[in-house]
């Protein structure tokens, strides 16, 4: 089955024109897109991107300043309450109640969206088995470990069934095994039609879970579309690293008109094809550090949004 | 943008006060604890060891023993504490480093329904902690029924006062050890100053004017007045001079809390 048909065209998020100040501070600035149903949408950026504020706007913690924001098909200024009935989130930080047991993290929760206690009950017990919680079910939140924690939190946010699920960060600060564990309950989640909104700052995490996505920096959104198409787009389908390039091979790529990034010690060059560049290059310029790899992602997104350091 | 003081409430607020009553009943055994040791302790240092030294006082024209004085005071005092310390310290604590607000916000409660559940609940301690205080002191006699049953509304309309005060410091503070400024400034002069442990009529005439604006003042008056089974016009005064305080201070709380965390 071909991924475009998966979804209906039901959209589920519609944002137009978002924006967002803080005082004299545009944090995002009249942003556009629609998630529709099934999908798993992204939003990746560097720090202060404006990507946890889009977030934020989208589960109505932060009022939008300007724009029109549609989730649900429910204008999110009039029917936010109703909205957060169908909605599932999860915050970046680990906000679980640490006065309660991980049994009774869920039940209490459950009670904000007025579920009653029987069925709280089996809610917790299937979701605490869907991601492997249930001998901890006793266990203070301060007794698990950081990927435990996550889960739960992930959990919590599924208490409600919901038909949006929020995520922000979702992987931030886990082992690689949590990760995968997080990714595969994911997966799993929107093989049943969940739709998923995510922000993540790892580009694996991106590729691998998101159908589509976005990439945000200074409060804009600079381009939109499918991983790989995003990949072939704005970076080819390869990628050669030059460590230490020589004046001649600097010579060479410049006079080509390749696509490439000089960062001194280290050359990047674009390759749009097939890896007869490469050959050319490690014979004929450099015998060593020399690479020739897929084009990830990260390539995009460094593209995109440059290589400084933002904090 | 909505109006500084509007706010809608739903009865969903009751979610707030069941998560608060969820932890509390894990503890209750150590929460039981300070509202029954409290009084004991006081009518000990101060019935059998000031007393002696004080003999009989003079209140309203009727000699009293010092400790039928300060019983119900205690009990005025530990409604003022118990919302007090649960809306400022403990819910800046579930605000702040535990963050219980922003996972509540997350769902379909609002933050006027969390802030409202957070103040009943205050209220609702302070009604805990004098239920089990009545029971102590009772035992002593020194509580007149069954006017003294009367004791336990107030105490809950007292804590909604004082919890709806505290709320709004936890609206302002930067942090958490600012909560001293409001403890002496405000509650501490109120614990000794309210006609708590002499009678009011021993200040001179202005320090008794300041006196009588203070809320506290007016909750031990009135306990002390259904202690000592007397029902009188100057209850009904009281009681709405601390559902005022209440009817400040919640918007207060509100649009203090509302400002801080609706970014």
């Amino acid at each position: 089955m071909a991924k475009a048909n998966k979804y209906s065209n039901t959209v589920v998020i519609r944002a137009e024109n978002v924006r967002k100040t803080f005082g004299a501070l545009t944090a995002v600035d009249s942003i556009s897109f629609t998630v529709k149903k099934g999908e798993c949408f992204g939003i990746l950026g560097p720090n202060g991107a404006g990507k946890t504020t889009t977030i934020r706007m989208l589960y109505g913690f932060s009022p939008i300043t300007g724009g029109r924001l549609e989730i649900l098909n429910t204008d999110i200024s009039q029917g936010l309450v109703q909205i957060k009935f169908r909605i599932g989130v999860c915050q970046q930080e680990n906000n679980l109640d640490p006065d309660l047991t991980v049994q009774q993290n869920l039940e209490v929760y459950a009670r904000y969206f007025d579920i009653p206690l029987p069925k709280a009950r089996r809610k917790a017990e299937e979701l605490l088995g869907f991601l492997g919680l249930n001998h901890r079910k006793p266990n203070r939140v301060a007794e698990l470990s950081g990927g435990m924690m996550r889960r739960l939190v992930l959990a919590r946010a599924l208490i409600n069934d919901p038909e949006l699920l929020i995520l922000d960060e979702p992987t931030t600060g886990l082992d690689p095994q949590s990760r995968h564990q997080v990714w595969e309950r994911l997966n799993e989640l929107r093989s049943r039609g969940i739709t998923i909104l995510l922000t993540t700052h790892y580009m694996d995490e991106a590729a691998h879970l998101c159908d589509r996505l976005v990439i945000m920096d200074h409060g804009r959104i600079l381009v939109e579309g499918e991983p790989l198409k995003l990949i072939r787009d704005h970076v080819g389908h390869n990628v050669i690293e030059v460590n230490e390039p020589n004046p001649e091979l600097r010579d060479y790529i410049c006079s080509h008109n390749f696509g490439y990034e000089d960062l001194g010690h280290r050359l990047i060059v674009y390759s749009r094809a097939n890896d007869a560049l490469f050959h050319k290059l490690s014979e004929e310029y450099c015998r060593e550090g020399c690479v020739f790899r897929m084009a990830t992602l990260e390539d995009v997104f460094l593209r995109l949004t440059g290589r400084e350091l933002r904090e | 943008m909505r109006g500084l003081f509007s706010f809608h409430v739903s009865q969903r607020f009751l979610r707030v006060w069941q998560r608060n009553f969820t932890v509390y009943r894990k503890t209750w055994k150590i929460n039981f604890l300070p509202p029954l040791l409290e009084p004991l302790f006081y009518l000990l240092a101060f019935g059998a060891g000031l007393s002696a030294l004080v003999g009989k006082i003079q209140y309203h024209g009727a000699e009293l023993s010092y400790v039928v004085f300060i019983a119900p005071a205690l009990i005025a005092i530990t409604i003022m504490y118990s919302a007090f310390f649960e809306n400022t310290f403990s819910s800046f604590v579930r605000m702040y480093y535990q963050k219980t607000y922003d996972a509540m916000m997350a769902t379909p409660l609002t933050l006027e329904e969390i802030v409202t559940g957070e103040i009943v609940w205050g209220a609702t301690k302070s009604v805990f902690a004098t239920v089990i205080m009545l029971v102590i002191i009772s035992l002593f006699g020194l509580i007149y029924y069954p006017h003294g049953f009367l004791i336990i509304p107030l105490a809950f309309v007292g804590g909604l006062a004082f919890g709806s005060i505290g709320m709004f410091f936890t609206g302002i503070v930067p942090t958490i050890d600012i909560f001293n400024l409001p403890m002496f400034l405000f509650i501490t002069p109120m614990f000794l100053f309210s006609g708590t442990f002499f009678p009011l009529e021993n200040l001179p005439i202005w320090a008794q004017l300041i006196a009588s604006l203070l809320p506290l003042t007016h909750l031990v008056n009135i306990i002390r007045s259904l202690s000592f089974g007397s029902l009188d016009v100057s209850l009904v005064w009281s009681t709405g001079y601390l559902l005022i305080f209440f009817m400040i201070f919640f918007p207060l709380a509100q649009h203090a809390m509302k400002k801080r965390l609706i970014k």
